[in-house]
């Protein structure tokens, strides 16, 4: 199959016409991935843009998105397939007057036709290009884990009554984990590895630039230290870069250009969520009185 | 190329890195399709294909530089004087220029290092030695001007203490660089493989290294919590629930097919922690109080005490405040521990602790004894121990020294340890998390 993408690079500026900024280890990744066919597992805090990082990728390569949430208690039913048994039942029905045999009825309610889709087979058996994102998959449990190695590592699942479906093409397939948990030896050895962190505040600025329109340069330079200068500090929840761009709008909002120390603590609530954080947040900003 | 990647690859697994053969695989795989010349691109791609956990990249990247070190000329031109090195400091500081501060870090390891070929120094020597001959602090602090509050100066500060930092990964760089040219990348890699956070040991971390294990433990905590939780959810099945059986009944058409249960109300197990603060044990203690206040939530009362020959009760210290770091300089400064000479008394502190809150211990009550037992001679009591055994519901021993060393001296773990339910050798995180697990 032809790769989708020429080089690491073209996946960068495919990935910036999109307005995601991606680093080169992000587009490093994705290349590979889609070279050595294989699923990337993106790790790193809360609002770094991991899931953003799969969307975009499926906006720049023009696949459908395909979104599988993970929680606690997923199944097999929920996440590969299940058998539509309200349908099997009203053919059961319809059936019992005609003669037919009981193997032949089963051979027919087993079939294509009575087999709901979930995400997982929904991918593989798409004809058309697809991207598969598996969000949050620390949140299922560990023995769950195991309905996604063999998706993950041989593109296909098995169905007792059908056999073995295999992929059409290969979809793209990323996963992302907060790390709640440390996910399993098996599946981690499968995938890609990428770490999202806090960008650089060079990148921050471009992205400020990038998403939030109407913000001068100066500002999201502005925007951009603070943010880092607040990351410093220990903080329950540091900043995210969601957070960051809620705060640059709301900067401007206000109508605000400059930001000084007084204008910083009096919107620090949108950046932080901690009560304890932001009087701390504010107390190593604000000049000292007097 | 096999043959270096092979070295490299062996390297990880000797710095602990768990690199299985189908990683191995792919990283070949991944190399046919990154440009080498581009070496970057080149070390994400090992990155991505053999580093599967954000705690051991750091171990990676140390390798990864001594085993394809960049082998440039040295820096050209003539050797620089001090005073000329100083300018050239001040001016990529300001300017933040990574190509300049590079270059400069070049010339400085160059001129100032002191490396000779055949001589066994450490690179932190090395290293420590530039920079001081640098100044690179005094620099800093000219550049940074007195203390002023204003937000642009200090947003000014944080760029250069960044910038500085970079240096000194320069810095860094440059001189592992030049000591692999001389001593070879296995000896170099051997000399610079460092534990993994989780593998330090408790007494004898460097500052670096309780940095590192504070930053591990904070993402430690968040997962042991969510597995404690989940492990109390899921490990008991209640009683039939009727009413929900039926009503699920009705979509089998009456037929009750699906059983439901009734989910049991979890017993959150109290916790006490009686901990040993004096110097020897005291980062142990610190980690561990730490630990347990983090996942407090997960228990349904966590009292701690604290004690080097007299004990004290600190719980409110933690109740009051968000902030452990906060909390934990409070009880090194607050608590009274001290009651004769400030030399660790086992018997003494516990049998203080037997009159004063023997009676709050009860059997809901798992009490966690930490430190090392080493008693300098005093008696020992141990009837204490007995009698908490029989009034709590557990009673477990974290002693933070190797196995090896218990017993001897005046180490008397095994004349408590008689008492207690367990007495677990706790010298890293990894063994704390463990423990933690199987009381939870």
């Amino acid at each position: 199959m032809a790769p989708r993408f020429e080089s690491a690079a073209a996946v960068r500026a495919g990935l910036e016409a999109v307005d995601y900024l991606a680093d080169d280890a992000a587009a490093g990744v994705v290349f590979l991935a889609d070279r050595l066919e294989k699923p990337v597992l993106v790790e790193g805090p809360a609002g770094t843009g991991k899931t953003e990082l799969a969307k975009s990728v499926a906006r720049m390569s023009g696949s459908r998105l395909i979104r599988l949430q993970c929680y606690e208690g997923l199944d097999e039913a929920k996440a590969l397939y299940e058998w539509n048994y309200k349908k099997q039942l009203l053919r059961i029905q319809a059936e019992r007057h005609a003669d037919a045999g009981w193997d032949e009825l089963s051979d027919d309610i087993f079939s294509e036709e009575f087999l709901l889709a979930r995400p997982l087979l929904a991918a593989i058996r798409a004809d058309e290009p697809v991207l598969l994102l598996i969000d949050e998959v620390d949140r299922v449990e560990v023995e769950t884990e195991a309905l996604l190695l063999e998706v993950l590592s041989d593109y296909q699942v098995s169905i007792p009554e059908l056999g073995t479906v295999e992929a059409v093409r290969v979809p793209l397939v990323f996963l992302t984990s907060n790390n709640t948990r440390e996910l399993s030896e098996a599946l981690k050895r499968r995938c890609l590895y990428l770490h999202l962190d806090y960008p650089t505040p060079e990148r921050e600025k471009a992205i400020v630039l990038a998403r939030v329109p109407g913000v001068s340069d100066h500002l999201a330079d502005q925007v951009a230290r603070i943010v880092r200068t607040i990351r410093q500090l220990e903080l329950k929840k540091p900043p995210s870069v969601s957070e960051t761009l809620d705060w640059a709008r709301t900067l401007l909002l206000l109508g605000i250009s400059h930001v000084d120390a007084a204008s910083a603590a009096g919107t620090l609530n949108i950046l932080l969520k901690y009560q304890s954080d932001i009087a701390r947040a504010a107390r190593e900003l604000q000049p000292a009185a007097g | 190329m096999l043959d270096v990647l092979a070295g490299f690859v062996g390297e990880l697994r000797a710095a602990g890195l768990p690199v299985s053969l189908s990683e191995n695989l792919d990283a070949l795989e991944a190399m046919r399709h990154v440009a080498l010349d581009d070496r970057e691109a080149f070390r994400e791609g090992l990155a991505a294909t053999l580093v599967k956990r954000r705690d051991h990249r750091p171990a990676f990247d140390t390798a990864f530089e001594v085993y394809f070190a960049v082998r440039r000329p040295g820096p050209g031109g003539d050797p620089l004087t001090p005073g000329e090195l100083a300018d050239l400091l001040t001016e990529a500081l300001l300017s933040g220029d990574e190509d300049r501060l590079r270059e400069l870090a070049r010339r400085a390891v160059a001129r100032l290092s002191g490396i000779e070929p055949g001589r066994p120094m450490s690179a932190s020597y090395h290293v420590f030695r530039t920079l001081r001959a640098l100044d690179a602090d005094g620099a800093l602090e000219r550049l940074l001007g007195p203390a002023s509050p204003s937000l642009d100066d200090r947003l000014a500060g944080d760029e250069l203490r960044a910038r500085m930092e970079a240096l000194r990964a320069g810095v860094e760089d440059e001189v592992r660089r030049r000591l692999v040219a001389d001593r070879g990348p296995e000896a170099m890699a051997r000399a610079l493989r460092r534990p993994l956070p989780e593998d330090v040991d408790f007494l004898h971390a460097t500052r670096e290294e309780v940095a590192a294990m504070r930053r591990a433990m904070e993402p430690l905590a968040r997962r042991m919590a969510v597995r404690l939780a989940r492990k109390r959810r899921h490990h008991r099945r209640g009683p039939l629930d009727f009413r929900s059986t039926v009503r699920h009944s009705l979509s089998y058409g009456g037929v009750p097919a699906e059983p439901r249960f009734r989910h049991p109300r979890p017993s959150k197990p109290e916790i006490m922690v009686i901990a040993d603060i004096s110097g020897s044990v005291a980062a142990f203690a610190r980690f561990t109080l730490q630990f347990v206040h983090a996942i407090s939530g997960q228990f349904s009362k966590v009292r701690s005490f604290v004690f080097i020959d007299g004990i004290d009760e600190v719980t409110s210290l933690f109740e009051g405040s968000d902030d452990l770091g906060e909390a934990l300089q409070r009880v090194n400064t607050e608590a009274d521990v001290v009651w004769a000479e400030g030399h660790s008394d086992y018997g003494h502190a516990l049998s203080a602790f037997w009159e004063r809150w023997g009676r709050e211990v009860t059997p809901k009550t798992s009490v966690v004894l930490l430190g090392d037992a080493r008693n300098n001679y005093h008696s020992a009591q141990a009837w204490v121990v007995e009698e908490l055994r029989k009034r709590a519901r557990h009673l477990y021993w974290l002693n933070p020294e190797p196995r090896s060393y218990w017993d001897t001296g005046d180490s008397i773990v095994s004349t408590y340890g008689a008492h207690c339910d367990g007495v677990y050798e706790c010298r890293n995180l990894r063994q704390l998390e463990r423990f933690v697990q199987e009381i939870g």
